[in-house]
């Protein structure tokens, strides 16, 4: 037995991938079949497991299923907890055109397949260091070699790592479809808390990063209860461009596990404008910048403590900036 | 109902192939399924190890491609054509794994062995790119694995000096294996994945069993129509529920206290209960969706707090226990009211702490099987016998028709002496005649199983103006959850140690355990005297604070000794280390504060730093209770002697100390001896693994046992007693005054056992009841320690840095150094996660991302200094150490977060948020700019 889409099957002309690949779902099958409909009562709600490879594939059978994506598998599994997986699943994990890092003239991109090891072992500009920063920071080693940057994105936890650093950077991403394909800003995919403007029916294709700010000094800091495998109380990205005559020509300050999605603080961004970029920059930050925050109490922290801590961990990344140049 | 059929191959399977090991294998199974199921399930593999199938413990790691990755994050059908090593294929791999498995034998770096395979793996990857790395690099490499036995350091040691050429550990000489650093005896197959564990062998064709567990804190229910539930699964053959339990469905750890059902009778009491069990094939129960299972439910208003079951109105969560309590504890002596109204110096606190999760890194998981009229039961366990007993109640059958094969166990900490699968599979294999597994998940791990109980202690203690203490007046109530377990333990054992290591002459200790719609709170690792003494030595410290005097002086000032009495009116009379534990701190006490008084005199950023001591004393063995061990011993037809030692070693180390007290009892070799399991068709009681006995009640038995050899063997070649013995390769030569005789082995007659010579020797430590106030000696041996913890605060953040531990420990003698300092490491880490990171909230952080224990990147580097006062009842003077270890970091820590920021941390564990509010709050209400 063997699927279709699998490394070693023969696989049916992938040029024109059948469009009548929706009829799988009740159980028409077409050439080289897999087979599982004579199965699914017995073994509930299960569905195919899709294995395309290319993103037109890919996109094409995401459309005709409906299934669920699978890449690093990362949040996948634990999705699951002790359940099987309800409905088709189609693993893009083989998409190798959008894994890796291609820096343009203009934009750098990161391809939504693209491992949090892929980002630490890429030479990037020093804006970048930030990200890869966060990137360490992602789970364990273990975790960073399979989690990619789009899946970290998709799931759209509040605590998401790599949220920050890339709102930071004024990210967009690429959504591809086999209708479309859509760009946005990050700040405007993220909606809410496991929220995005993903449509079933597309893939994260690409993250772009533009190289406006390749200069300038970054970092990120993250605040959890324990040193390793941690979700964090508080994250803090900042991207810093100083000018010629050492002050900031540009600030850029994101904060993750504070709302529902990382936020940017545009009101202290403007209010950096123009400081001296140097020791004690850190003290230009307010607690009413922070206003725009909507933090939480949990079980790892109580939402005052997150304002307060936030506050210190936006000073701290600031002079940290200014202590990198 | 009991039909069984194969299913076919399931019809979504692919055929994928990839090299594992250096071995090209296919396998046909479904795309998705996990990779490290493929490699335990369909490849026989089980030494990968699936602790939380989310990527939270990363036991399951292996290389794919060279890269360490979570084996239960990767779908079968992403591995294909990739090369794949597991902890099996290590040894093969390069010279660099023997030296590295080599290195964590020496080291003592595996205990229970459930992470080892993940460690292992992990540090490969690190060590193929660097030979020779440093600390922080280790850490980085192995942060994503947990262990929950060692504290890590061992580990990261092994790492670091694996490269290092080192000489080969030479066997101890016959007679001298006491003290020395011998390499544990069952090591070999944690490091190379060949060790047994619950979950790793199946019986062919086995049924597989899930339990239908209660979603609410507390629920009425109803079962639909299972049998048409049954029959409209095919592959599922059976559903149990408490109309199905043949024997009495009540089981419990004490006896008297028995109150626990198999399933939940129309109301379940806890969120996490069981209610029925669902048997089936394997691929029918994996893909089954419990929530389709017909139970209704109707959820009830939940006693949740101590509070909420103490107020009058409250329904009774146990019809026959008034006021929702379970049992109280006292004891009493002197006069404490008169003593606190005449006191020189006074000071009180209150005191709270939360649930703790054992969180070891083996779920659990066993099988059973029927085998004519006897019931066989093979899971992880820390008590053989009394799970015995209880399974034969419930099946109504008598304890010789249950036989409990313990396999090894991945960590138990104290959660294991209670029954988790064991029921519902003697249940199923007894009713269906067929072979039944059930492995549990992560979270039907933490929902389920016993906790640490949550405590709620007030206290006020009394000094002179000359720093002596006169009185300490303690009360606590302590969460016990739903059902008793070892609630009658934990408020039995607190009142006798509430008092820390220290002459109190006027004593008064009451203390309740609390029914609650909660988990069941049980035993862990300290029975609540961890609780207990995070009070009592934070209050200790105030005390000394208010009367002026240095915080360890003050210690060695009230420090219990060998002639004063204990709160029961106990007088040891010998082997009190207390004293000496404090004394080995003073220099490094006296270092440590001037650094930190240093480092804050010049610090200008947000960083304190703080010292603090905590003691701890700690009864070895049950309350005033018999615990005897019954240890077997025979000498073979060819001279080799096998141990029967049924004290279940779950990574303490039991297997080795045990041997090695018994090889010097008899003067073997311990390469002479070969180990027998705590199977209960095969070994005697040695009781269960816990309250700290094993060293000191089994080794204790095993040296008795020995001595007895030894004297019988001198006495069949018509020798003195004073006969030199030598055990030869399939010989044992005795000499005397320059005459040596061989014993016939071969002549010698095999008796029941098939033993030419077996002798046994039952050790049940002297005590005596305690009267209505508590007095008399509940215990023959206690073990004295203290630590010292030194720490950083940052003040804007909250968060605490450990920076280092010095522990000393008064073990009577130390049997094996390593395998002690191995226990005082973990117990170090467990306490600095009591005292920062741990609580389990109900209902919440069913899992390890959500509940926090320490990872590798947090346990500072962790001096241990043995002190031996002997004792003389114990094996060779030895004492417990198991729970000694856990007991005074926590306070010691908080002690130094006081140290360094002037605030004192009442609710545990200290969060970042927690001592930041608290920061906030000293300095006025906290209004920042």
């Amino acid at each position: 037995m063997s699927s279709v889409f699998s490394i070693f099957a023969p696989r049916p002309c992938s040029a024109c991938f059948p469009l009548d690949l929706r009829c799988t779902n009740i159980g028409v099958s077409y050439k080289n079949p897999v087979k599982w409909v004579g199965n699914r009562a017995l073994r509930g709600t299960q569905g195919l497991y899709l294995k395309p490879k290319s993103l037109h594939e890919a996109v094409t059978v995401l459309a005709a299923s409906g299934g669920q994506i699978l890449a690093g598998g990362t949040d996948f599994y634990p999705g699951l907890g002790e359940r099987l997986p309800k409905g088709d699943v189609v693993d893009i994990s083989a998409l190798g055109e959008i894994r890796g890092i291609t820096i343009g003239k203009d934009w750098i991109r990161i391809g939504g397949l693209t491992t949090w090891t892929d980002v630490i072992r890429t030479s990037l500009p020093r804006s970048f260091d930030g990200l890869k920063a966060a990137a360490r920071e992602v789970g364990s080693i273990q975790i960073q070699n399979r989690g990619t940057v789009a899946g970290n994105l998709c799931n759209a936890s509040p605590a998401a790592d790599g949220v920050p650093p890339l709102l930071a950077l004024d990210a967009e991403i690429e959504l591809a479809s086999s209708l479309e394909t859509r760009r946005m800003p990050l700040s405007q995919f993220l909606t809410g808390n496991r929220k995005t403007m993903r449509r079933p029916d597309e893939i994260l294709a690409a993250i772009q990063i533009p190289r406006k700010m390749d200069e300038a000094v970054s970092t990120f800091l993250k605040l959890g209860a324990r040193r390793y495998l941690v979700i964090s109380i508080s994250m803090v990205a900042a991207v810093v461009l100083p000018d010629a005559d050492g002050r900031v020509a540009e600030a850029r300050i994101a904060v993750g596990s504070c709302s529902a999605t990382a936020q940017r603080l545009t009101r202290l961004e403007a209010d950096l404008k123009g400081q001296p970029f140097k020791a004690g920059l850190g003290s230009a930050v307010k607690p009413d910048h922070l206003s725009i925050l909507s933090p939480i109490d949990d079980i790892r922290a109580t939402a005052n403590y997150r304002r307060d801590a936030s506050v210190t961990l936006i000073r701290r990344a600031l002079e940290n900036c200014v202590r990198s140049v | 109902m009991a039909t069984t059929q194969k299913l076919p191959v399931p019809a979504d399977a692919e055929l994928i192939s990839f090299s594992v090991n250096g071995r090209y294998v296919e396998v046909t199974v479904p795309g998705v399924r996990r990779l490290s199921r493929v490699l335990r399930d369909d490849l026989g593999l089980t030494g990968t190890k699936v602790g939380c199938d989310a990527g939270d413990c990363g036991a399951c790691t292996v290389l794919l491609n060279g890269d360490p990755v979570c084996s239960c994050l990767v779908a079968a059908s992403q591995v294909a054509g990739s090369d794949v090593t597991t902890v099996e294929g290590l040894a093969s791999r390069s010279p660099l794994h023997d030296r590295l498995q080599k290195s964590f034998l020496d080291h003592g770096a595996a205990q229970c062995g459930a992470c080892t395979p993940g460690m292992l793996v992990a540090a490969t990857a690190l060590l193929e790119k660097n030979p020779s790395p440093g600390e922080s690099e280790v850490m980085d490499a192995i942060g994503g694995v947990l262990c929950r036995c060692t504290g890590y350091r061992k580990i990261i040691r092994a790492i670091v000096d694996a490269n290092v050429a080192r000489l080969e550990q030479l066997s101890p000489q016959a007679g001298s294996a006491v003290g020395t650093r011998l390499v544990r005896l069952d090591g070999k197959k944690k490091v190379d994945g060949t060790e047994i564990f619950g979950a790793d062998e199946v019986p062919s064709k086995a049924l597989a069993l899930r339990a239908i567990r209660c979603p609410h804190h507390r629920a009425r229910f109803e079962f639909g129509d299972l049998e048409d539930f049954v029959a409209a699964h095919p592959g599922i053959v059976a559903v149990f529920t408490a109309k199905d339990v043949p024997g009495i469905d009540c089981y419990g750890v004490i006896p008297r206290f028995a109150d626990q059902p198999v399933f939940a009778h129309a109301e379940a009491r806890y969120r996490g209960e069981a209610v029925a069990a669902v048997v089936g094939e394997p691929d029918v129960l994996e893909a089954l969706d419990l929530t389709t299972f017909p139970v209704f439910w109707e959820k009830l208003s939940p006693i949740q707090t101590i509070d909420e079951a103490l107020a009058e109105e409250a329904h009774l969560i146990h019809a026959n226990r008034a006021e929702n309590i379970l049992v109280r504890g006292r004891v009493v002596c002197g006069d404490v009211d008169r003593a606190l109204a005449d006191a020189d110096v006074i000071v009180e606190g209150d005191y709270e702490t939360g649930f703790v999760e054992h969180a070891y890194i083996e779920p659990e998981a066993g099988f059973a099987r029927r085998v004519g009229n006897t019931v066989e039961i093979q899971a992880c366990t820390q008590s053989p016998y009394m799970d015995r007993a209880d399974i034969a109640k419930i099946l109504g059958i008598p304890p010789e028709c249950v036989r409990i094969i313990p396999t090894a166990v991945g960590g138990g900490f104290g959660s294991k002496l209670d029954l988790s699968v064991q029921p519902f599979l003697a249940l199923a294999t007894w009713k269906l005649g067929h072979p039944v597994r059930m492995v549990y998940s992560r979270t039907e791990s933490i929902v389920s199983t016993t906790k640490r109980h949550p405590a709620r202690m007030r206290l006020r203690a009394a000094a002179t103006h000359e720093g002596k203490l006169t009185a300490l007046d303690f009360s606590a109530d302590f969460n016990t959850g739903a059902y008793s377990s070892w609630g009658p333990t934990v408020a039995g054992r607190v009142p006798v140690h509430a008092s820390g290591p220290y002459y109190v002459p006027n004593y008064r200790a009451l203390t309740r355990a609390v029914h609650t719609n909660t988990v069941p709170a049980g035993a862990f690792r300290g029975f609540g005297v961890p609780q207990a003494a995070i009070a009592q030595e934070q209050l200790y410290d105030d005390l000394a604070n208010k009367v002026g005097i240095d915080r360890l002086k003050f210690r060695i000032l009230n420090a219990i000794e060998d002639d004063t009495p204990t709160v029961t009116g106990q007088v040891l009379g010998e082997g009190v280390g207390m004293r000496s534990c404090f004394e080995a701190l003073q220099p490094k006490w006296n270092s440590a504060l001037e650094d930190a008084e240093g480092f804050n005199s010049t610090a200008k950023g947000p960083l304190r730093r703080g010292v603090g001591v905590a003691g701890m004393w700690y009864g070895c063995g049950n309350t005033s209770l018999p615990n005897p061990s019954t240890v077997r011993i025979g000498l073979k037809p060819d001279g080799r002697i096998a141990l029967h030692q049924g004290a279940v070693d779950i990574g303490q180390g039991s297997n080795t100390i045990v041997t090695q007290i018994c090889a010097d009892a008899v003067g073997a070799p311990i390469a002479h001896f070969d180990l027998v399991s705590g199977d209960t068709a095969i070994t005697p009681d040695c009781g269960k693994t816990s309250a700290s006995r094993q060293t000191f009640v089994t080794g204790k038995a095993a040296h008795m046992a020995g001595r007895q050899l030894r004297d019988e063997i001198l006495k069949l070649v018509g020798g003195c007693k004073c006969g030199n013995i030598e055990f030869g390769d399939g010989s044992i030569m005795v000499s005397e005054n320059g005459m040596s005789k061989a014993l016939p082995l071969a002549e010698l007659p095999l008796d029941q056992y098939g033993y030419v010579i077996t002798c046994e020797a039952t050790f049940d430590p002297p005590i005596t009841p305690l009267n209505e106030d508590g007095q008399g000696n509940p215990y023959a041996v206690y073990g004295f320690g203290a630590h010292m913890a030194e720490i950083e605060v940052d003040t804007e953040l909250g968060t605490v840095r450990v920076l280092k531990i010095t522990a000393a420990h008064d073990v009577g003698r130390a049997i094996n150094p390593t395998l002690i300092e191995g226990q005082i490491e973990g117990g170090v880490a467990q306490g600095l996660g009591m005292a920062l990171m741990e609580e389990f909230l109900p209902g919440k952080g069913e899992n390890l991302h959500d509940y926090l224990i320490p990872s590798a990147g947090d346990i500072p580097p962790i001096e241990s200094i043995l002190i031996e006062a002997p004792s003389s009842i114990g094996p060779f003077g030895a004492k417990g150490i198991g729970e000694q270890a856990v007991i005074p970091t926590a306070p010691a820590i908080l002690n130094a977060i006081h140290d360094a920021t002037g605030v004192r941390i009442h609710r545990v564990p200290a969060t970042p948020d927690r001592v930041r509010a608290a920061i906030l709050a000293k300095n006025n209400g906290g209004a920042r700019g």
